[in-house]
């Protein structure tokens, strides 16, 4: 088994070592990652083939599966491990790499993107053969030297592991990770030929948006995972863990947007070259951070001395991208200078300030441990307060760019034009303010972020019936055809909106944070406990087993202002397998907020220990997350008709020009 | 332009300093010192009032909960026992049982025990399951070869 990864893996090396300008070379080269992508398939192939077939002979197999479980869990059993998931991580990889270069176009760039490529690869598939290969095998060491060995049973998944979201987070989430390696082996080739004009980003634009997604609905759905399977009545804890895969978010998010100032004004060229490596650079971080344990977290990795590989290849890479990026600085040069402060251009490059200060503020936060270590000898950790302090502002003022941006005009704003685009939102904004006020709410930043979310809603609406109005006018019709038409024509702008209202939704979801109520009570069965309206009463204590595990149970009766609502029962499970307890929620989940039950335990006088959450507008999350994704599948279709460039610039102006 | 310039600095420059403001004040508001359970006995009353995270394993058949969600059980480093009080409002993580490795985060009390609201804890993990032994039914048995080290 180990014989065909090293097979596939030295071949790759032999054939990415001689690759030359020569043409047949290069198109070797390509083959090349495609055949190594087909063994590493193979690879992958045959290690699920040992999870489904219970071999545990290997030691991987034994340590994170058991017969017991079911086929799709053993299937997830591939990642739940380090060295797994590694391999699994550049067989995606490899996918990515072997799906761009199949394609026959950018020949200028493709050698040295095949290079790039080839090279990183390299490192993980060096990482998967010797330092952390899955097919080892058990054996116990003996006197005559080590015999193979095999336990009758395996260790079994971690419990918390077994849950549907956990068999499809992981894979999203690593796509999204290694999906940047595109876009960063596009930017090196680019940098590496001098070829800096627009062409390396439009050329990446899909393959940006492709990972983009895929990082950001993994993590949500981490959340999500985090939420009904963990708890803590909550979705994001500020883990490492978490903020690993946050930081590459970020500013994978600002390089979408700064793009579009590169390709239309050829501006900011040496700021989205960098951002493009620092992004990438961040998605390996990530896994050094989950790997390597320097920082502590409810991940609880090993503190494994593999990882430092990690560290070696990213300050290698690092310090490569920026002597490219530093030899090639005369080539970058700006072909446009900013004209007004009041502009579309500067609006972006807020954004990015805005993003990357996030993403700054996330890096710092998760390293302090380790900086203040280094530099006081003391190990200081920040927590959430630490976080949200930072964080709650720059994301505020984030979404209130989501609806100014839209309506600055390209190179200046006019004062009139400002007037006219900003009256009615902002009014909006503020009559959902004095509402939410009038109403009793005094929290000031849910106050803000609610009275921003009907701003941008407002300038999104108003950016919807302005085209359609232009498109009637130009080809009648019905409204919805219009809208439709409208959509179709440019899917890549009414897109990018849908997924700006997503987000939109996201943050109210976020600010019913400020709302969260809970309460602890331990209950005789006929006892009750109330949160607001709402009130909870233990009717029984019922308990059971599977082949799995043993469950006991709280049966919980919900009403509201004494209405019954129904009947939940949440549990602490017991595997079987590896002795973990585990708490099953239920949730009551309303539009308006959500009801969390978790049963926590009995007390020694046989009470139930029922812990009830009630949190406000938790659904609105899902729902942002939703409309985020429809958003960035429009984005990603093609224009119906495609415009030619000339066309979208009179399109813009004309634009403009209604808008001055 | 000159003017735009300096426009866009001053703007540059108050952002920055706001960001650095947040982060300092953040650092202020969120900060807790890491020590372990002896250097946190040595320091005596000088601990007192110190937000600190303290790791250490969980002393077997220590664990009792009082009710409502409170939850005493002690911990030990290196030879130091220290007796903890969780009185926080998230339900204790499922993985803090008999043995698991466990980081504490609040504040020594007067008496020289600890008063919890936060408590991490490590035991069956996605990256750190290492083969468990006594499960097995032929002689105990080593993982051959690196993979021991995994």
């Amino acid at each position: 088994m180990a014989v065909v990864v090293m097979c596939a893996y030295a071949i790759v090396a032999s054939l990415l070592g001689v690759r030359k300008q020569s043409t047949q070379l290069v198109t070797s080269a390509r083959r090349a990652l495609v055949a190594a992508a087909g063994f590493s398939a193979l690879s992958v192939a045959a290690l699920l083939a040992l999870f489904l077939a219970d071999d545990f002979r290997f030691q991987y197999v034994a340590s994170y599966s058991a017969a017991a479980l079911p086929w799709y869990y053993k299937v997830s059993a591939l990642w739940a491990g380090n060295d797994g998931s590694l391999l699994f991580w550049t067989f995606l990889m490899l996918v990515f790499a072997a799906a761009c270069a199949i394609q026959r176009k950018n020949d200028e760039l493709m050698p040295h993107v095949v290079a790039t490529l080839g090279g990183v690869i390299l490192f993980f598939a060096y990482m998967n053969y010797w330092v952390c290969n899955p097919f080892g095998q058990l054996a116990e060491i003996t006197a005559a030297g080590p015999i193979p060995f095999t336990p009758r049973d395996g260790n079994g998944l971690n419990p918390l592991l077994q849950h549907p979201i956990m068999a499809i987070h992981p894979p999203i989430l690593y796509t999204g990770y290694v999906g940047f390696v595109i876009p960063f082996a596009f930017c090196v080739a680019a940098l590496w030929t001098r070829r800096l004009d627009a062409a390396w980003i439009a050329n990446t634009r899909r393959w940006t948006l492709v990972a983009w997604f895929f990082l950001g609905s993994g993590i949500l759905l981490g959340g999500r995972w985090a939420y009904v399977e963990l708890g803590w009545g909550g979705y994001w804890g500020w883990d490492p863990v978490e903020n690993a895969a946050l930081m590459p978010w970020l500013t994978g998010t600002a390089f979408l947007h700064s793009v579009m100032i590169q390709e239309r004004k050829g501006m900011l060229k040496i700021w989205n070259a960098g951002l493009v490596i620092v992004t990438y650079l961040l998605c390996v971080f990530g896994t050094f951070l989950t790997r390597s344990g320097i920082v502590s977290s409810v991940h609880a990795f090993a503190s494994s001395e593999f990882a430092w590989r990690f560290l070696v290849f990213i300050i290698i890479a690092a310090a490569l991208s920026a002597a490219l990026l530093i030899t090639r600085i005369k080539d970058l040069r700006t072909e446009n200078e900013l004209e007004a402060v009041v502009s579309r251009e500067s609006g972006f490059l807020f954004n990015n300030l805005l993003l990357l200060a996030a993403c700054f503020a996330v890096f710092w936060g998760t390293l302090f441990p380790v900086l203040s270590e280094a530099i006081q000898g003391e190990q200081i950790t920040v927590g959430a307060p630490f976080f949200n302090r930072v964080n709650v502002p720059l994301g505020l003022a984030l979404l209130l760019m989501t609806g100014v941006g839209p309506l600055l005009a390209w190179r200046r704003s006019s004062v009139d034009s400002l007037k006219r685009n900003f009256t009615v939102p902002l009014l909006s904004g503020l009559a959902a303010a004095a509402l939410l006020f009038a109403f009793g709410m005094r929290h000031p930043y849910a106050i803000l972020c609610f009275a921003m979310s009907a701003f941008v809603v407002v300038t999104i609406s108003t950016e919807f019936h302005r085209g359609v109005r232009a498109r009637r006018a130009h080809r009648g019709g019905t409204y919805a055809t219009a809208l439709v038409d409208l959509v179709q024509r440019n899917t890549r702008r009414y897109g990018g909106y849908i997924v700006h209202f997503g987000i939109v939704l996201l943050f109210v979801g976020f600010a019913g944070n400020a709302f969260n109520k809970d309460v602890i009570a331990d209950l005789n069965r006929g006892e009750s406990t109330s949160i607001g309206p709402w009130k909870v009463t233990l009717q029984d204590l019922p308990g059971g087993e599977t082949p799995v595990y043993d469950w006991l149970g709280a049966q919980l009766l919900l009403s509201k202002n004494d209405e019954p609502v129904g009947i939940f029962q949440p549990r602490r499970q017991f595997d079987k397998a590896t002795g973990q307890a585990t708490s099953e929620v239920r949730r009551h989940a309303t539009f308006q907020e959500d009801i969390y039950l978790v049963f926590s335990g009995v007390t020694e006088d046989g009470r139930a220990t029922v812990h009830v959450y009630r949190n406000p507008l938790v659904r609105w999350v899902w729902i942002g997350a939703l409309v985020m994704f429809l958003g960035t599948v429009l984005t990603l279709l093609p224009n119906r008709s495609p415009v030619r460039r000339a066309e979208t610039v009179a399109a813009d102006r004309g634009a403009a020009l209604e808008a001055v | 332009m000159a003017v735009r310039k300096a426009k866009f600095f001053v703007g540059g420059g108050l952002f920055l300093t706001a960001l650095v403001g947040l982060l300092i004040t953040g650092v202020e508001e969120g900060k807790a010192y890491y020590q372990t359970v002896g250097e946190l006995q040595a320091m005596g009353p000088r601990a007192e009032g110190r937000r600190v995270r303290v790791a250490g394993d969980v002393v077997p058949g220590t664990i009792a909960s009082e009710g409502e969600g409170r939850v005493r059980f002690e911990i030990e480093h290196e030879g130091s026992r220290l007796a903890v009080l969780y009185t926080g409002r998230e339900p204790l993580p499922d993985t803090l049982v008999d043995r698991a490795q466990a980081v504490a985060e609040g504040h020594l009390l007067q008496d020289g025990s600890f008063e919890a609201n936060h408590v991490q804890a490590k035991c069956a993990s996605k990256y750190d399951a290492a083969y468990d032994e006594t499960k097995t039914d032929p002689a105990p048995a080593t993982p051959a070869g690196r993979q021991a080290t995994n």
